[in-house]
Parts: C-alpha cells; structure tokens; sequence
C-alpha cells in the first residue's frame, strides 16, 4: 500500500517542482510550492501509517504551521508588488541582478 | 717597527669627573636654541656663546692639571655608563682625557669660541640667527664627543653627531637649491666613509671583543694574517670621507654654500681634520701594517697636490681657500702616514692650521661682508686700504700657511717635509712641490684680494666689519703668527705617550731641506707676484690652458665620481623601477585581471530570475540526492 501513497506523493511533488521552474504567475508559482509541501507532508504521514509511529504526523502539523505563517508572508508580498507594479509576473522582479 | 708602551688611563678624580660638562654644556644650549623656539630668539646667541666658553674654560683647566700632573697620569679614564651590553660584548660610554685629547678639545672650544663670537656679527641680519647659533652648539657637542670618546663606538655618535651638524650648516641657506644640493652631497659622500668606519668597528668588535681604545691597543700587537691592513685601509676609508681626501674629495669645495662661519669652523679647523685625528688616534693599527700606512701616504701625497692644484684655479676665494683646507690636510694625512716618525708634526700641523686657516675663512668673510657678498676675486682688488684689520689679520694667515720663518705653518709644515723625505725622496720632493704650490696661490688669493686695482662691481662701498669680527681675527692672527713658536719644542714630547712617537730633534736654525722649503716658497710668492702682482688681474677670467681649466672644474672629480658610481647607480636603478613595474607588478595585474574576468563570468550566473535560482535548486537537490543514494549504495 505505501508504494501507491508514495508514488502520488512524488508526482505531486515533481507538479509542484515544475510549476514553480516554469510559471510566471507569481500565485501560481506559490500554488505550486504549497503543492511540493503538501506532497511532502503525504509522504511524511505515509511513512509513520507505515512505520505505526506518530512522528511523521506531528512533523506534518509543523509544516502545515510553517506553511501557514508563509502563505500569510508571501501573498503579503505579491500584493504589495502588484500594488506598486500592477504585475504579479515573478520575471519582472529581477532587480536582484543589478 | 718600535715597540710601542701602552699608557692605560688612571681612573678619573677631582676636576676630571666632570669632564663630560665639555660636552654637556654645549649640547644643552643646542637644546635649548633648537626646542624653545622664537622665546629664546634674542637670548639664544649669547648662550651659545656663554656654553661654549663655560666648555673652553673646562678645557684650559683640565688641560692645566694634565700639564701639572706626572706623564704617567696624564691620561684619565672617565667612565660615565654602561651604553648596552650583548652577549659577551659591553660598551660603555666614557671620556679619554689625554694629551691628545685635550689639544683638540682645546682647538675645538677656543676656535669654535671665537667663530660663535664672530658669527653674532656676521649673521647678525639673518632672521634665522638663533636655529644657526644651535646647530653650531650641536656641532661643538658632536665634535666634542668625538675628540673625547674612549672607544670607537662612542666616537662614532660623535662622528655621525658633526656629519649631521655640517648637513644642517652647509644647507643653512637651504633656499637656495645650490645651497640644499651641497648639504646632501656632503650627507651622501660622508655616508661611504662611514662604512669604512662601521666595517672596522665590526671588525674590532670581532678580533678584540671590545671597540675601546684601551683594548685595541692591547689587543692590536695579537693580530693575526691582514687585519691590522684591513682595518687601517676601513679606517682610512672613514677617514677620507670626513677629511675631504681623495677619492672622497669632491663634497668640501660645494660646501662652501653654507655661511663663512661654518666654513672656517667645520670644513677647514675642525670636522675634517676628524680623519688625521683617527689615524693618529689608531695608530696602534697603523704601525702593524706597512701597506695601510703607505695608503695614508698616498692618499695624503695625492690631495695635498690635488688640493693645491684646484686652489690655483678659483676665482672664488672661498673655494680657494677649500682646496688649500683639502692640500693642508693632506700634510697631515701624509704626516699621519709616516708613523711614529710623523704623527706629532700631523697634530702640530693640524692645530697651526685650525688657526691660521679659519682666520683667513673669517677674514674672507669679513671681505664678503664689505663686498655684498660677493665671493669672486675678480670683483675685489685693492681691499687693503678699506679693511684694514681683514687685510692686516688676513695677512698673518697668509704668512703662516706659506711658512714664513718663524710664523706656526713654518715650523709645522717643515717638520712633515723633513719627515717625508725621511720616508723616501718621492714624497719628500712632492710636499716640498705642494709647499711652493701653496705659496703661489695663497699670494694669488692676496694679490686678488686687497693688492692692485679696484675691480669692484656697481654699489659696492667695502667697509670695515664690525668689532664683534674683527676682534676674534685679531686674535686668530696672534695664534696664527705665534702658536707655532710656542708649541715647536713641547709637543713631541707631550704626544709622545699618546701618539707613540719618537722625537725628531727640532732645531731653531733651518736645516739643509728647511732651507730649501723656504727656498721653493720664495719661488712660488715670485711666480703669483710676476702672473698676478705686475699686471692688472682681468676683471673677466681668462680661458686659461688646460691646467686652469682642469683646476676650475675640481679635477674633473664630480664627472669621475659620475662615471664610476653615479651613472651605474643610475643604470641599476632604473633596471630596478623597469622590473619592478614591468615584472612584479605585471605578474601582480596579471593574476588580479584573470581574477575579475573570472567573477564578471561568474556574475552572469546571477541573472535575478527567480525561476532560474528555483532550477538551480532543483538541480542542486538531485545532485545532493543522487550522491547520498550512490553513497549509500556503496
């Protein structure tokens, strides 16, 4: 049975993976992250189904947390540069290479 | 070779404990001339003056008690402190009171005394009077050490403490650029003599364990293969280079920039004659090695007739007067040379020329005092009726230098002819030549002077200097005149511990060669009469054959000391810049240019793309993944 939860979990995962390399959309680049995350958290929790062990389950509590508190930052942020760019296009935020 | 007694010194009492206030004293006012600045502007002067004469008076009271003491005390040990010690080796500082010792410091307080009062006339409108009267405090410090030290060491603070005071003083006037140039090439030529000096000191350190004087003497009998050559040809090097002998010549002409005062004190009485005062000094070296000794006589032989030659040539009557401080100190070296044989005539003649010669270089500043400071002979002519105390005072000094009968340079000069030809008929008929040589330009120098007719350039009115000057000539001149008379009989056997000479009877009545010195020097007054005293002197210097003009231009010694040192110096030097900036530093920029097109490559990496940082994450996480599984296969 876990064969199955893990192979989800890496397709889902790699979705993610490739969203986040081939998206422009700042919103939907962060989609793909919350999708690599909860990919993760589907194998953290088969694992401990699989191992009858609660550690994996609490990790995935703490991700769920973390992912929380950085959905709250991160959609902050793409609002404040849409407000001030009218873009949410991740291509136009590269000032970093200057 | 004569087995020389060693006389090692008493240990100090009673006056002679304060010995080191000769030097304290005028050390102190350089001090406080050169620290307390424009406060002590109109005081400073009169305490140079003050210092120097509280130092003169320590002398003639020392120099009392030597003459009152037994000849086997009259030479005092005064140990003042432990300088450093290392390893097995101590140096201490103290003071050798002897009988050579005290004449100099005799010479150096009443000669330097008398220029200090001199100089409060002569640079009386120089607004920067009082930094002069300081630098010549130091001077009289520096040399005092010198003369006084008791090991090489300590003579050698007190020979690098004159070489920087003639640095200060020739560039005194150091806005004039000629005045600044002169100063460094006096600083720089001193510089290679002093490498001899610091050569032979290692060298003594290294064969006696010790540079004092008491020790080397000891020590000297026990050397073994050269060295006593190498140290004697070293301290002959040292010698050179203060005492302006050749090949180390060429600085003392040039420092005739600096003001006349410093001239007569530092670069005709004193500081050079440093350089026969080591030589007599070390004489120990000397007597073992025949070679040195013949050295100091060659060099001795070649300068007094370089200098000689070139005080023929001049239309400047300061440098004249340069070139016949170079040719008499060439006496003494010669004299210096001879050994026991000659080693008292070297300080007699030393002492008569301290004083005959800066009172000719103050007369001659008297001259350019009157004459707006004109130095050329040329623009002078029939003085002797307008400065009559200079003509008359100058006059003295001419006698003496020349050796008339009876004057200080008669009886001095003499000795070291008589001496050389006791040596060999080579060097006598050379200083004998060098005597007459004298003679013609001394009575060229007087004839130019204050002989014929006024060739005075516009606006020149000649007046008699002020009494501040014309008093220390006068007594210049007395000392000129007399002094030789005085010490004639005394001061062989005076030196004799000291210097380990063995006397030469003196005689009143000339002897066979006295008579024809005298003989040449009438030939030499008779040739400067018939060029200079029959007929009118061109105002304008003639093109003169090739002997004059070889004389103007200081034997060719600068061009000489261009080819040999300065050009390859510079050669070397610019090989040097040549490699430094193309080799060093081009490997440098290379590596530093390779270094930046490396990270502007790099840089483009760093596109601000977020997407492209997330693939190279993703490739990243596969990398760090593929190992850790490859690893853990394995």
């Amino acid at each position: 049975m876990i064969d199955q939860y893990l192979y989800l979990a890496v397709i889902l995962f790699v979705i993610g993976a490739i969203g986040v390399m081939v998206r422009r959309n700042a919103l939907v680049a962060f989609m793909s992250v919350e999708l690599m995350l909860n990919a993760a958290n589907l194998a953290l929790v088969a694992f401990a189904w699989h191992h009858a062990s609660f550690d994996g389950q609490v990790a995935t509590f703490f991700v769920m947390v973390v992912a929380a508190a950085e959905v709250v930052v991160g959609l902050a942020i793409i609002v404040s540069i849409y407000k001030t760019r009218r873009s949410t296009s991740v291509d136009n935020a590269n000032l970093l290479n200057q | 070779m004569i087995p020389l007694e060693i006389v090692d010194p008493v240990a100090a009492t009673g006056l002679f404990s304060y010995a080191w206030l000769m030097i304290a004293l005028p050390a102190l006012g350089a001090l406080v001339l050169l620290a307390f600045g424009r406060f002590v502007d109109r005081a400073g002067p009169y305490l140079a003056v003050a210092t120097i004469t509280g130092s003169f008076v320590i002398a003639v009271a020392l120099f009392m008690q030597l003459l009152a003491a037994p000849v086997e005390n009259r030479a005092v040990g005064v140990h003042l402190y432990t300088w450093f010690g290392t390893g097995s080796w101590q140096v201490d500082v103290g003071l050798l009171v002897d009988q050579l010792s005290i004449l100099f410091a005799l010479l150096i307080t009443c000669v330097g005394g008398l220029i200090h009062v001199y100089s409060l006339g002569y640079m009386a409108h120089d607004e920067r009077m009082r930094r002069f009267f300081g630098y010549l405090n130091l001077f009289v410090a520096a040399m005092l050490t010198l003369v006084l030290a008791d090991n090489y060491l300590v003579l050698f603070v007190g020979w690098e403490g004159v070489g920087l005071a003639s640095y200060l003083l020739i560039g005194f006037w150091q806005h004039k650029p000629s005045a600044a140039a002169a100063a460094k090439k006096a600083f720089v030529m001193n510089r290679v003599g002093d490498l001899g000096m610091v050569l032979a000191i290692s060298a003594m350190l290294a064969q006696f364990g010790s540079s004092a004087f008491v020790d080397v003497n000891h020590g000297a009998a026990n050397l073994a293969g050269p060295w006593p050559m190498v140290i004697g040809l070293l301290l002959l090097l040292g010698a050179c280079g203060k005492s302006a002998q050749v090949p180390l010549q060429a600085w003392l002409l040039d420092a005739m920039e600096g003001p006349t005062p410093v001239s007569a004190l530092i670069h005709a009485a004193t500081m050079v004659t440093a350089g026969v005062y080591l030589v007599v000094r070390s004489h120990t070296i000397f007597d073992l090695s025949p070679e040195a000794r013949l050295a100091v006589v060659i060099v001795g032989t070649v300068t007094l007739l370089a200098g000689a030659w070139i005080g023929c040539s001049k239309d400047d009557i300061k440098k004249v007067l340069a070139g016949s401080t170079m040719s008499q100190i060439g006496y003494m070296m010669l004299a210096a040379g001879l050994g026991p044989a000659g080693y008292a005539f070297a300080i007699f003649h030393l002492l008569t020329h301290g004083a005959f010669k800066a009172n000719m270089f103050l007369g001659a500043g008297s001259v350019m005092h009157g004459m707006n400071d004109d130095v050329d002979m040329r623009h002078y002519g029939g003085l002797w009726k307008y400065l009559p105390v200079t003509f008359w005072t100058f006059a003295c000094g001419y006698l003496a230098i020349i050796g008339f009968p009876l004057t200080s340079g008669y009886f001095s000069k003499d000795h070291i002819i008589e001496a050389a030809f006791g040596e060999s008929a080579l060097v006598g008929t050379l200083a004998l030549l060098g005597a007459g040589v004298t003679a013609f330009y001394m009575t060229r120098l007087m004839l130019m002077t204050f002989g014929g007719g006024k060739r005075w350039l516009d606006g020149v009115h000649p007046h008699e200097s002020p009494a501040v000057m014309t008093v220390p000539l006068v007594v210049l001149a007395v000392l000129s005149i007399g002094a030789g008379a005085v010490m004639n009989w005394w001061i062989q056997d005076w030196l004799e511990p000291a210097a380990g000479n063995h006397p030469h009877e003196v005689e009143l009545l000339p002897t066979p060669i006295g008579w024809l010195t005298m003989l040449v020097v009438a030939g030499g007054i008779g040739i400067g009469w018939l060029v200079f005293g029959r007929k009118p002197v061109p105002a304008v210097a003639p093109a003169g054959n090739a002997i004059t003009v070889a004389g103007r231009n200081e034997l060719y010694g600068n061009a000489v000391n261009d080819v040999l040192v300065a050009n390859p110096v510079m050669v070397l030097s610019r090989g040097a810049v040549a490699t430094d900036a193309k080799g060093v530093d081009g490997f440098v920029h290379l590596v530093s240019t390779a270094i930046s097109g490396f990270s502007v490559e790099g840089r483009k990496a760093q596109t601000g793309y977020v997407r492209t940082y997330a693939v190279t994450m993703v490739l990243g996480v596969l990398v760090v993944g593929a190992v850790l599984i490859l690893g853990l296969a394995a």
